[in-house]
């Protein structure tokens, strides 16, 4: 029997994520570059770091830009629900390798959920907080005390992001047949009813 | 100011190895300024300009002596005027010659990400190294004093070098070389604060039973040091800080939360790694390219086909 496909995402929502990830490398890395000595190197990759430090904010931005796309298309989605709950409470055994006592999980589970909202949280707190030392057009408007303020809790959630980044790439690496749904914009049937049941029925109308 | 080959370095922005440090019998130096002798003349403002080729633009009068109002990246040191009442119907006018207090524990070294762009000399002295800058700004957030300036120009910081390039080559800061009252003083910090201690017992002698010398402890020391009249106020001399120190904000920033959050992110993708070697990833049970003999394994709903450990 053939394989059959199930459509996840469009070609635009598959532009607009690599479009976010591109500029989280750029921004990330330029970042880095101001955070730690031992990352300074990486400003060599945007030329230099006066290039970094301008280029820094400007790629941050139109990160933040382009994930608002991505929130208005997929937030409902990601609303808390109870099972997700019983989900995270059941997600320990899960990452033994034993799936026997997960929830049926819908178009979004819990893990997935988890990684929209921190990222849209660290990505506001991101945006406003650079807004706050961003030399040399906006800094000088905020007392020094607010931009002390700012720079740690832009470092905090420059590393939150980052973290949960590194967990949303590792998801899609572990559970094979994944990458495809943002690479090819669909995932293999079994795919879904394995690892989506509740939207794998949504979408086929089968059990 | 650019680097010199004639001075060493105790500390260098952002790096983690340490700096040259041949020359061991170096004196650390400092600069007395005796507050009760400035007479607000600013020889030492048209000095600084001078020596170190700045132009400010005109500015406004904003109803006081100073002038400019601010410093700026073109005015590395400005004469504060301050009118107080400390006894009552006793006027006071304080001046005080404002500028960077070259800390020991300098806060803009701390907070600088551009490696070699702020040093500090074994002598003491705290240089922006200007074509290291990069302009992000950190060196004003991490300032206790709000000292440092950048230039709408060139995005570049700046503020007083103490001159380490007079310094360097046996000279007193154009500043104190200027100055008509020897207000401005400059020497090893050694002397500058014997010489401070005879200046105290004279305020104290004359009625400013308070008076004493500013070497704030909280930043390790200055080697700007003040003479003051009123020095369990300080505040009174235009907001002098009573107790500076680099904001736990920026030690956090610069501290803890470096090795940390790499360790963390690093550690997450090991754990990555890890958890991918030892428990192994969830199958896609309609694979297309997977092996033909997994896909006919007895699991018939694919869930969880691979062995776990």
């Amino acid at each position: 029997m053939a394989t059959r496909f199930l459509q996840r995402y469009s070609a635009g929502d598959r532009t607009n994520h690599w479009l976010i990830v591109l500029l989280f490398f750029c921004a990330g890395l330029s970042g880095l570059a101001f955070f730690h000595p031992s990352l300074f190197f990486l400003s060599a990759l945007f030329g230099g770091g006066t290039w970094a430090r301008i280029l820094h904010p400007f790629m941050g931005l139109l990160m933040a830009l382009c994930f608002v796309f991505m929130f208005v298309r997929l937030w409902r989605h990601n609303v808390w629900q109870d099972v997700d709950t019983q989900w995270v409470k059941h997600s320990g055994d899960m990452l033994r390798g034993d799936k026997s006592h997960m929830p049926p999980v819908g178009r979004y589970n819990a893990g997935q959920k988890a990684v929209f909202w921190l990222m849209a949280v660290c990505l506001v707190v991101l945006v406003v907080t650079g807004f706050m030392f961003w030399q040399p057009w906006f800094a000088n408007s905020f007392p020094i005390t607010l931009r002390r303020i700012a720079v740690v809790l832009h470092a905090l959630s420059a590393t939150g992001l980052i973290l949960t980044v590194i967990v949303h790439i590792y998801a899609a690496i572990w559970v094979k047949g994944t990458v495809r749904a943002m690479t090819r914009g669909s995932v293999t049937e079994g795919w879904a009813r394995q690892n989506h049941p509740l939207w794998h029925r949504e979408m086929t109308g089968k059990q | 100011m650019s680097s010199l080959q004639s001075l060493d370095i105790a500390k260098r922005s952002a790096t983690t190895t340490p700096s040259t440090q041949a020359r061991t019998h170096v004196a650390e130096v400092a600069k007395l300024i005796d507050v009760s002798s400035c007479i607000g003349c600013k020889a030492c403002q048209v000095a600084c300009m001078q020596w170190n080729d700045l132009r400010d633009d005109v500015g406004d009068n904003i109803g006081t002596y100073d002038n400019p109002r601010d410093l700026t990246p073109q005015s590395w040191t400005v004469m504060r005027f301050s009118e107080v009442e400390v006894e009552k119907d006793k006027l006071e006018w304080l001046i005080r010659k404002d500028g960077c207090m070259h800390c020991e524990d300098p806060g803009c070294l701390k907070s600088c990400p551009a490696p070699g762009a702020i040093v500090k000399y074994t002598n003491g002295i705290v240089d922006f190294i200007s074509e290291h800058c990069i302009g992000c700004g950190n060196c004003v957030t991490g300032c206790p004093f709000d000292v440092p300036r950048i230039s709408k120009v060139d995005s570049k910081a700046y503020k007083c070098s103490l001159c380490s390039d007079r310094v360097g080559v046996g000279l007193e800061p154009a500043c104190a070389k200027a100055c008509p009252t020897g207000a401005i003083r400059f020497g090893t910090k050694e002397d500058m604060l014997d010489y401070g201690a005879e200046r105290i017992v004279d305020l104290k002698e004359r009625g400013y039973a308070n008076a004493g010398v500013y070497d704030p402890p909280g930043v390790g020391g200055t080697h700007v040091v003040y003479v003051l009249q009123h020095a369990d106020k300080p505040e009174l001399y235009h907001g002098l800080p009573k107790d500076p120190k680099i904001s736990p904000l920026v030690s956090l920033w610069k501290g803890a939360a470096k090795p940390l959050a790499v360790a963390a992110m690093i550690g997450a993708a090991i754990a990555g790694f890890f958890h991918y070697t030892r428990v192994g990833p969830i199958e896609d049970p309609d694979d297309p390219e997977a092996d033909r003999n997994l896909a006919r394994s007895p699991d018939p709903d694919g869930i969880d086909r691979h062995p776990h450990v």
